[in-house]
């Protein structure tokens, strides 16, 4: 094996990224992450109306396809001390909430899952077999030895016909996979299953937001007014006369399949996603011990029970681990000058004072300044810049962000459901709670949170049918509408738990307009460069170490990098703040 | 056994292939009625449909992915017929797309190298995303410039399929001030047939629609004067909404959460580019026929026309065009004298688009 490994385009991710790696042998001694795309968005936002922001900000990713246009929305309610009503902060969660879910399935199954599945074995599994193990699993009414037999029957016959499409040159047969033929076509069964599933699911944001992708919203609450009477009797010359039920999406129906979604959603999983991401981790116990990295994690907080200015009231907490120390939460503020800021040493673009400072985001800059090869090229210059994303940092200290990281918090500070959830998997299992720190400790806390937060769905969504059978029918506060009545300037920061991690939107209005938009995104945290003091980022520290047994199949670097959910399209943000051009 | 043996055994036809999974003729032939339907066509074309399909080796789909966020990609895993396991696993042989493909790197490249070996004249490249032209660093997949990559794979493709409104028009990256001189597929290709498939993104059954109409028939649909196909945006949103009754009322939501919205009143007022738009959104919906920005309470943005981003606000009321009515701003807050003054307007420029095979844009409004 050369002395540099080089593996781009990395597939079964959202957008462009490029890993390269400083070979010993077969052991990963240094890896270098690169985002090999850029738009430039943030100057594509400023100067124009910041209720129009949201629009763009969420075309910065179409997988997390809500996060980035909810994080705008919040951070110009934000810069307008702008308060929504109940019903809006009801509908955002069960959005979020409904994106985490599909997101984590959807990346489990047809992101991650050929990183452990052999599509190949499942040809010789016997359908017989695969049914007794499924139903050993989980209730999950597709489990028959005729439905696995028809599902290898398909592959069979996909196979047979030559033509393998987006199976094609995989690594199949590598030494690395080690499921048996049986969970392999329990597997693929499932794939398909989940793509299924999936299109039914987002129904819930087509109800409450026209379209997904890029569902609809509004700075102030929501767009969906709410079609139902409660006080109606039926009787004489109601409402219903000239619109009134079906006048929009959120009517009686709507609500109605509003709560087969979630069912739907809680079905899954609980009979598919959960007990097959236990099942596969089970046969790859070594993945529990590897690939974590930095050991300090970070959470924004989501899910207001009240407003989002009342982080006491979130679902999931605010707060920094250092070290793997889960007795100790730091505190973390958003707007605090010297904790989040973002630096460019390794990373192609220019800092007005500097290139080796960090800058906070409402003093952030983005100008562009590729000096990387020109292309064509074989290799990064890795001493110099190397990538199209930032390097964040809080505090100094390079971070992680996402569901470990959520899980993590959610358990230091006590959380019930979570205490009983991660010590279920790990006695099922049999792991100690340092398997948490790793590759599939990371990939199995996705799951984790997909259940908790299904639970919280139900709650929320018997909460606004009490508001709505209550007379409350608010879904939008006119109040800050209109720009006349904004203040000259101000500046405000929106914030989420995106199904990636801690994101944040710092914006900054003057006369009505944009002035100055900068994004941090979880990617970013995740997939960027070193920093100016040589400090790896999240990927960069999770991947050194790694044996990878053949640089042409380079399974093992696939399997950590995908356990994150790269989202390179949203790392590599970007936003110009004025003067800086 | 290994896959790789397998693909040098033999090659099964679309029909064969159907047989195997389990699905008989009869099915077959429900697939084939429901695709004719969906594009629009005469029952007598279904027969039609299905001799093409038995027939044919699944073709070769490359699938290049630019300045782009997925949308698109996303939005083609929620089409409902075809569904994506039926399109690739059926229909289409999808042998490169990022987002989907088990092998990275090399293994990857190497993937895309033989489709276009095997299928030389044949395959189908579809692009989600602009490309920059304002430096080649600006985007590069395996450390080649996206421009060479779109180049190189165009060169024996049958044709081009742009999905979305980045790749169709150059979207979002090319907004102003377009920091990285970001460009359609159509500006860079010209030998090539380039059918655009706007929206942002587009809707889920209309990308795997023009596919299904490109296999079925061997050809590509028929295109307006902007490369997109009539079937699909060939009337604008206005003219099919539910809610264009209370338009020609003159009854209008003033607000998001009024009793006029709640009852599905028109939202000219608030912003609503339906007027100006030309996308199946009314018809066809979003999600399996749930809803559509409009139902949901939130007016159109424009997101399938060129240009829409810099065509100005997204709750900024149409203005009526100076030319050729007349009627001035005064229009939009007139109710009733608004809504006929636009009805008029609409069919007037509606039977000039159709004449012409153009539609309107934002952009001749805002002249």
């Amino acid at each position: 094996m050369s002395d540099r490994l080089v593996i781009d385009p990395i597939t079964r991710i959202e957008g462009h990224l490029r890993i390269e790696a400083r070979m010993a042998g077969n052991v990963i001694e240094e890896a270098y992450s690169s985002g090999t795309m850029v738009r430039g968005l943030e100057l594509i936002l400023r100067d124009r109306d910041p209720r129009d922001a949201w629009a763009i900000a969420q075309r910065i990713c179409g997988v997390c396809t809500l996060v980035h246009g909810l994080a705008s929305v919040r951070a110009v309610e934000d810069a307008l001390k702008y308060p929504i009503p109940p019903n809006a902060q009801l509908i955002r969660n069960l959005m979020i909430a409904a994106q985490y879910v599909h997101d984590h399935v959807m990346h489990f199954y047809h992101l991650h899952a050929l990183d452990w599945v052999d599509i190949t074995s499942a040809l010789k599994a016997d359908p017989k077999a695969t049914s007794t193990l499924a139903q050993s699993l989980s209730n999950y009414a597709k489990s028959s030895p005729g439905y696995f037999a028809d599902v290898q029957k398909r592959l069979k016959g996909f196979v047979d016909a030559g033509q393998l499409g987006i199976f094609g040159k995989g690594y199949w047969g590598h030494p690395a996979y080690r499921l048996p033929p049986e969970a392999n076509l329990m597997a693929v069964a499932h794939y398909l299953e989940a793509i299924a599933w999936q299109r039914d699911a987002v129904a819930l944001h087509a109800i409450f937001g026209g379209k997904n992708p890029h569902p609809m919203l509004v700075v102030g609450g929501v767009p969906v007014a709410i079609s139902i009477w409660p006080e109606h009797q039926g009787q004489g010359k109601g409402p219903h006369f000239r619109g009134g039920q079906s006048g929009t999406a959120l009517d009686v129906t709507g609500l109605a399949r509003i709560q087969e979604v979630i069912r739907s959603i809680r079905d899954f999983v609980d009979q598919v996603y959960l007990p097959d991401t236990l099942a596969i981790a089970g046969f790859y116990k070594d993945w529990f011990k590897q690939g974590e990295g930095l050991g300090n994690f970070m959470t924004y907080g989501e899910f207001p029970a009240k407003g989002m200015d009342d982080p006491a009231s979130f679902m999931i907490p605010r707060g920094a681990i250092l070290n793997r120390d889960l007795s100790h939460i730091e505190e973390v503020d958003l707007n605090a000058e010297g904790e989040i800021e973002e630096f460019v040493s390794h990373s192609w673009y220019d800092y007005s004072a500097g290139r080796e400072r960090g800058l906070h985001p409402y003093q952030g800059e983005t100008k562009l300044n590729y000096t990387g090869p020109k292309p064509p090229y074989e290799q990064l210059e890795v001493e110099k810049a190397y990538s199209w994303l930032k390097s964040p940092r809080w505090k100094g200290k390079a971070m992680e962000v996402g569901p470990l990281a959520r899980v993590l918090m959610l358990y230091a500070k006590g959380h019930e459901q979570t205490k009983e959830l991660v010590g279920m998997a790990l006695k099922k299992l049999d792991l100690p709670v340092a398997a948490l720190y790793s590759t599939l400790g990371r990939t199995a806390a996705r799951t984790l949170e997909s259940r908790i937060v299904v639970d919280a769905m139900q709650g929320w969504y018997d909460q606004l049918v009490a508001n709505i059978k209550a007379g409350d029918v608010d879904t939008f506060n006119e109040a800050l509408w209109e720009p006349s009545t904004w203040p000259k300037r101000c500046q405000g920061v929106g914030f989420m738990e995106a199904p990636r991690g801690g994101l944040g939107h710092w914006i900054v209005i003057e006369n009505g307009k944009t002035a100055n938009y900068q994004a941090v995104v979880p990617s970013t945290w995740n997939a960027g460069p070193r920093d100016g003091l040589g400090q790896a980022g999240a990927y960069e520290a999770a991947l050194k170490g790694h044996a990878v047994h053949d640089g042409k199949q380079p399974l093992e670097v696939l399997r950590t990098i995908h356990s994150f959910d790269p989202c390179i399209a949203c790392a590599v943000h970007v936003v110009e703040l004025p003067g800086s051009d | 056994m290994d896959l790789l043996e397998y693909r040098a055994t033999r090659t099964k036809t679309v029909g064969e292939a159907l047989e195997q999974h389990g699905i008989d003729r009869r099915d077959f032939l429900k697939l084939c009625a429901a695709m004719a339907t969906l594009l629009a066509l005469p029952a007598s074309a279904a027969e039609q449909l299905a001799v093409a399909l038995a027939k044919a080796r699944r073709p070769s789909v490359i699938w290049l992915s630019f300045q782009e966020c997925t949308g698109c990609t996303e939005s083609l895993t929620r089409s409902h017929s075809p569904s994506l396991e039926s399109l690739i696993f059926d229909m289409i042989s999808l042998d490169y797309h990022h987002t989907l493909q088990a092998a990275s790197g090399e293994a990857a490249e190497a993937a895309r190298e033989a489709a276009m070996k095997e299928n030389a004249g044949k395959y189908l490249v579809a692009v989600d995303g602009s490309v920059p032209m304002g430096n080649p660093g600006y985007s590069t997949i395996a450390g080649v410039a996206n421009i060479d990559v779109l180049r190189e794979t165009a060169k024996d493709a049958a044709a081009i399929l742009a999905v979305g409104t980045c790749a169709a028009y150059g979207g979002l990256p090319a907004a102003q001030p377009n920091p990285t001189g970001a460009v359609a597929i159509s500006e860079l290709i010209k030998d090539k047939p380039v059918v655009n498939i706007p929206g942002c993104p587009p809707i889920p059954t209309v990308i795997t629609g023009v596919i299904a109409h490109y296999l079925a028939f061997g050809a590509l649909p028929e295109l307006d004067a902007l490369g997109r196909p009539k079937a699909f945006y060939g009337e604008t949103i206005h003219d099919r909404c539910y809610r264009r009754p209370f338009y020609d009322q003159g009854k209008f939501a003033e607000t998001f959460d009024d009793e006029g919205a709640r009852r599905g009143w028109c939202l000219f007022k608030l912003g609503c580019k339906g007027p100006v738009t030309y996308n199946a959104c009314a018809t066809m919906k979003w999600n399996g026929g749930v809803s559509f920005p409009i139902q949901s309470g939130h007016g159109c943005i424009g997101c399938s026309e060129p240009n829409f981003w810099d065509a100005g606000g997204f709750y900024e009321a149409l203005s009526m065009p100076a030319h050729p009515l007349k009627v001035g701003a005064a229009a939009a807050a007139a109710g009733v004298a608004a809504g006929a003054a636009v009805t008029f307007f609409n069919r007037k420029k509606k039977g000039a688009a159709k004449a012409g095979h153009e539609t309107t844009t934002l952009e001749d409004l805002e002249r």
